[in-house]
């Protein structure tokens, strides 16, 4: 089996790239490329996301035909991706970080800044929370409800037909923290940086 | 909820693990991707890597140490010391450290922040203010402690918000190394003053410092000595912490 992690030189995905070639080992072949016949032909994909909406949007969109390529595999081939953190924020039809700039739209809704509550909440939510499992996410096999994952985002991903989200974490409100469309994944929180538990949610993904 | 994080601090000259007594006196003590792993593997919500041979000669022997460490710890690691530059940034990033903290770079440059958040994200931007007390307030020194700059910390930790931090590593240079607990009015008044999260840091000598760093305000609590030492475990603390209803991830 093929699983892709999407390189668009965008953030830092060598903390992606570790875990993941940790949870293959041997048994999976774990790519790292944006060549765009590779991720057609790939069994799965993982779209990393660091920095703002708006630079991996533009990240994405420095490689030419990439959206096109990765609209086609989720959206058409229906093969499983896994988006984190800003690679899932990019789903939503529109995120508002540093200017108003268009998402993939696959999962209609929309990226906000987390209200802060006129400051009571520091930002980014930084740090180790709890995670309310909400759907039998495929890839929360063997997660119990309220596991510690890691965050660090200052935005969140806001659904508009809440039968998407996945997983909440209670941060200022309730922030959806993991979605499941169909073959489509997201976490908000960073599995790779999540010790066992999040190589446990890595591990599921693999296996789907 | 969110959880209080205890992150424990090793320093690294060489690629081999030493902790400083008030930034000099240095004693080895073994090997840093083991130290990390076993922080990790007790709990430990992140580590971070301080490189105190950064400035001089070895620099690479750090890149090595984050580049093998990445491969074996999967929760944050932060690595600060000698960082320089944007290029610094971005190859500590392309070994594996989650985030990178920067100290004298950002007094000298403020651009180097606002440069370097944009560029990476504020989440992997810490900038680290090394603060000794000095009249009322507290003067921010640069260069692992050497050097004064007459900047006012509190004053500069509100710029470096401006400029894109995405979190303070505060340290206590009184208190550094003298295990008599952190500067408690220090964090409160950066910690009040800031909307990014900060972390405690200087002078843990008990489990009761850890507690009083969190009650101050601070997101985080940084400590070396009573750890590496094998004083208390990651764990211990994280239990102790959870008997004074401080909210940790157990």
């Amino acid at each position: 089996m093929d699983v892709t992690i999407v390189d668009y030189k965008s953030g830092n995905i060598s903390s992606v790239i570790n875990s993941f070639k940790e949870v293959a080992k041997d048994k999976v072949n774990i790519e790292v490329t944006s060549d765009l016949n590779k991720i057609k032909s790939s069994d799965k994909v993982v779209l990393p996301g660091q920095g703002s909406f708006k630079s991996c949007i533009d990240g994405l969109n420095g490689i030419n035909g990439l959206i096109d390529t990765l609209s086609d595999f989720a959206l058409y081939s229906k093969k499983p991706l896994l988006g984190i953190c800003v690679g899932l924020q990019m789903f939503a039809d529109i995120g508002y970080e540093e200017v108003e700039t268009k998402g993939l739209g696959w999962i209609s809704g929309k990226v906000s800044k987390i209200d802060n509550q006129n400051g009571k909440f520091k930002l980014p939510h930084i740090g180790w929370n709890q995670i309310k499992i909400v759907k039998d996410s495929k890839i929360f096999k063997d997660i119990e409800n309220n596991s510690h994952m890691y965050f660090v985002h200052s935005y969140e991903f806001v659904p508009n037909d809440n039968s998407v989200t996945a997983a909440t974490t209670d941060y200022a409100s309730n922030i959806v923290c993991a979605v499941e469309k169909e073959n489509i994944f997201g976490t908000q929180f960073h599995p790779e940086k999540s010790d066992k538990l999040g190589l446990k949610i890595i591990n599921n993904f693999i296996n789907l | 909820m969110l959880k209080n994080r205890i992150i424990p601090c090793l320093d690294v000259k060489n690629g081999r693990v030493v902790k400083g007594i008030n930034f000099v006196d240095l004693k080895d003590a073994g090997d840093p991707v083991e130290q990390a792993k076993i922080y990790s593997d007790g709990g430990a919500d992140e580590i971070c890597f301080l490189d105190i041979t950064a400035s001089n000669e070895n620099r690479d022997t750090i890149y090595e140490v984050v580049e093998k460490t990445s491969k074996e710890c999967f929760v944050p690691l932060t690595v600060g010391g000698g960082v320089r530059s944007i290029d610094d940034i971005n190859k500590l990033l392309n070994c594996g450290a989650d985030k990178v903290s920067i100290n004298t770079a950002a007094v000298q440059n403020a651009k180097v922040v606002e440069d370097s958040s944009r560029k990476f994200g504020s989440q992997c931007i810490v900038v680290a203010i090394d603060a000794k007390r000095k009249d009322d307030g507290w003067e921010i020194f640069t260069h692992g402690g050497r050097n004064p700059t007459g900047i006012n910390a509190l004053e500069f930790a509100s710029k470096m918000e401006k400029c894109g931090a995405g979190e303070l590593l505060v340290t206590s240079m009184d208190k550094d190394g003298t295990q008599s607990g952190y500067d408690i009015e220090l964090m409160q008044k950066i910690s009040s003053m800031v909307n990014i999260p900060v972390i405690a840091s200087g002078g843990v000598g008990t489990l009761d410092h850890l507690v009083d760093g969190i009650k101050s305000g601070a997101s985080a609590v940084l400590a070396a000595s009573i750890f590496h030492y094998g004083t208390y475990s990651v764990n211990e603390a994280k239990q102790y912490l959870a008997s004074k209803d401080i909210p940790v991830r157990i």
